[in-house]
């Protein structure tokens, strides 16, 4: 299955090359488009509540310490969600092609990952500029967010294949996890502190295996700091589960997979 | 001559269950029924051999696009194995796997991945596939601003652009225009002559014709009927307009020429002799020369209460392709209530103005103008005919068009 994943990967590579131009074709700001989206949110969030987490930030007396930490979160969890929703409907998007062309399907959710993690790198080299216009300059800690990278997109691949197999033949997968998505981010410490949030909701928020990982994005970017790796063991534990189970069903379903679009 | 495409026993089942969970579990070991299945195609067998093109044909929902798409390897069969010996090439559907804001050669480095080849194998296909596209400066143009022929004719370019073992074509060539449709056929004849198969889905019986050493006849989902394209396309027609009437019954018969004369229908009313003769002598005629007049003389025999009575007649060359035909629906001799046990006389008085070759009568009695709607009976091949050109200048060609020549020096 991998092997012919490889054999196709100059596809893979026109394809996510196409995506992005794709994307931005046609639409005169192109590539800011999708930086000013999280910006935008970021400064909403920002805006209105500045006062009330500048106070519960601790050790901190930069002005611009919340915008920082919301940001380098945003950035985290961007990626997570972009990767899970665009694997979702990827079959269903492209099942013109899939009935009709034969060819590794297995593809198709590399190269969401390709073009997702590519769309984040851009992303934080626009952050790490904003970074510097508020004088937080970037330290070598940045270099933790290729682990945390990789972690997430294991995270959000594995589950974003499971569901998106599923999805082909129960489409309200799709619709539900809409849903579940919004709850997610925000029973994960984004847009608050995890020291804001009352003593009985906290072992949710650290089931919650997006919590060390946004938590990583947040150390690194705001304080310098290198992540608890202990505290990273449980959101590669499930990751590598989800993309085990990915596979297995992706493999089990194969036969029947053309036949449900 | 080697096997290239091998389908044995195939079967594909579509099944549906009550709920999910139970197909979901069933992938992990469980072995829960499903609540309706429905069978497109049901132990199909068939081979295919090197250089040999092969149509198939049949109507909506026989189950022909479902045998293709097993055949590429995009639909798996639930029983069954298909083998194929060498490189395929699908083309299902034109212009798969384009993205509308990429220029037609960035689309072939796109799609042409998605077949498969290399970057570097696409850069030395390039001029090939944009020389035969022929769509000029727009081939570096976004294909949002493609017509629909542009499209095709870049999409079969790169579809075809490296010769395959097995070509697999369905329904696509009846897109662009004309001049793009034969320089299609041609590529298509020029590959099979250099030892590719093809396997092709069409409803253009002249194709077939024109293309095909073999036709496959499908039906509900089984093969009816594999043989010769004359044998096979005849049977099939046969078949469509017997489909309308209750009681269904084709028969085919060679004869030691090697024409195939079917007979099918619902036998109410038939022609019970059908002779062609010498116009002055009224004896019959196997070989006409040029210019003879004939009449084709044709008994009907009414056997049941019928409410209208038309008799259609087409004349056709060795290789199927018609050359006249009309019926008395169209010439305005509809006979009404036609009496019981009565016998017709039809005669058709002719000139023989045909070129040199072998032709044969087909004769329709029918209750209208098409034999769909109430076929009684026809026959294919009922009078088989020589013209042999003992009158005239040479020429060529099956029709005596009697020109004149003049010629003036200036």
């Amino acid at each position: 299955m991998l092997q012919s994943v490889w054999r196709y990967r100059h596809f893979i590579l026109a394809s996510i090359r196409g995506d992005l131009r794709g994307r931005f074709a046609r639409s005169r700001l192109g590539a800011f488009w999708f930086i000013l989206h999280p910006l935008a949110q970021s400064l909403i969030f920002s805006i209105v509540l500045a006062e009330v987490m500048r106070a519960r930030m601790p050790n901190i007396d930069n002005q611009a310490a919340y915008p920082i930490y919301l940001l380098s979160g945003m950035a985290a969890w961007g990626l997570f969600s972009e990767i899970l929703n665009r694997s979702l409907n990827i079959f269903i998007e492209q099942g013109s092609a899939m009935k009709k062309i034969s060819f590794p399907r297995l593809c198709l959710p590399v190269i969401v990952l390709g073009s997702a993690l590519i769309n984040h790198v851009l992303l934080l080299a626009a952050i790490l500029v904003i970074f510097m216009f508020f004088g937080h300059f970037p330290g070598l800690a940045w270099f933790y967010l290729i682990p945390g990278m990789a972690i997430i997109s294991i995270l959000a691949f594995g589950i974003g294949v499971f569901l998106g197999v599923l999805n082909v033949f129960a489409r309200d997968i799709a619709q539900f996890m809409s849903v579940f998505m919004q709850l997610w981010f925000w029973f994960t410490p984004i847009v608050y502190l995890k020291s804001v949030i009352p003593p009985k909701f906290l072992p949710f928020i650290e089931l919650n295996p997006m919590t060390p990982l946004v938590g990583l994005y947040q150390d690194a970017l705001l304080l310098n700091q290198g992540p608890s790796w202990v505290g990273l063991w449980p959101a590669v534990f499930f990751g590598a589960i989800a993309v085990a189970l990915s596979f297995v069903v992706f493999r089990r379903a194969s036969p029947d997979l053309v036949d449900a679009l | 001559m080697s096997v290239v495409l091998n389908v044995s026993n195939v079967t594909k089942c579509y099944a549906t269950y009550r709920s999910n969970l139970q197909r979901f579990a069933n992938w992990f070991g469980a072995s829960i029924a499903p609540t309706s299945e429905f069978l497109a195609s049901k132990n199909i067998s068939f081979q295919v051999m090197q250089g040999e093109a092969v149509a198939l044909i049949g109507q909506n929902g026989a189950g022909k696009s479902t045998i293709l798409k097993m055949v590429t390897g995009t639909v798996r069969p639930t029983e069954g194995t298909i083998s194929v010996n060498g490189r395929i090439s699908a083309i299902l559907e034109l212009g798969l796997g384009f993205n509308a804001e990429f220029t037609g050669r960035q689309n072939i480095y796109q799609a042409g991945g998605l077949m498969g080849f290399s970057q570097q194998e696409l850069t030395e296909m390039m001029p090939a596939i944009e020389d035969f596209a022929e769509i000029g400066e727009f081939f570096d143009q976004p294909i949002r601003v493609y017509s629909s022929g542009m499209m095709a004719r870049l999409a079969f370019a790169l579809a075809t652009a490296k010769r395959p073992d097995v070509l697999i074509v369905d329904e696509v060539l009846s897109v662009g225009d004309s001049y793009f449709q034969h320089k299609s056929f041609d590529r298509i004849r020029q590959f099979k002559a250099q030892g590719s198969s093809i396997l092709l889905v069409t409803h253009g019986l002249g194709d077939v014709r024109a293309l095909c050493d073999r036709v496959i006849l499908l039906d509900k989902g089984t093969v009816l009927k594999d043989g010769d394209p004359d044998e096979v396309v005849d049977f099939y027609n046969a078949m469509i307009a017997d489909r309308e009437n209750a009681k269904l019954s084709v028969e085919q018969k060679r004869n030691d020429k090697g024409w195939l004369h079917t007979r099918s229908g619902t036998f109410q009313a038939f022609a019970a002799s059908v002779q062609l003769l010498d116009a002055k002598a009224l004896t019959p005629v196997s070989t006409a020369v040029v210019g003879q007049k004939l009449i084709l003389r044709v008994d009907v025999e009414v056997k049941e209460q019928l409410p209208k009575l038309v008799l259609g007649l087409m004349l056709r060359d060795r290789t199927g392709h018609i050359i006249w035909g009309t019926n008395t629906w169209h010439t305005r001799q509809i006979l009404e209530k036609p009496a019981v046990g009565q016998k017709l006389h039809f005669d058709i008085a002719f000139s023989c103005d045909l070129g040199p070759g072998s032709y044969g009568f087909s004769t329709a009695v029918t209750g209208s103008d098409t034999h769909l709607d109430a076929n009684y009976e026809w026959q294919d091949n009922v009078v088989v005919f020589d013209v042999v050109n003992t009158t005239r200048p040479i020429f060529v060609g099956s029709s005596a068009l009697n020109a004149q020549i003049e010629i003036v020096r200036g």
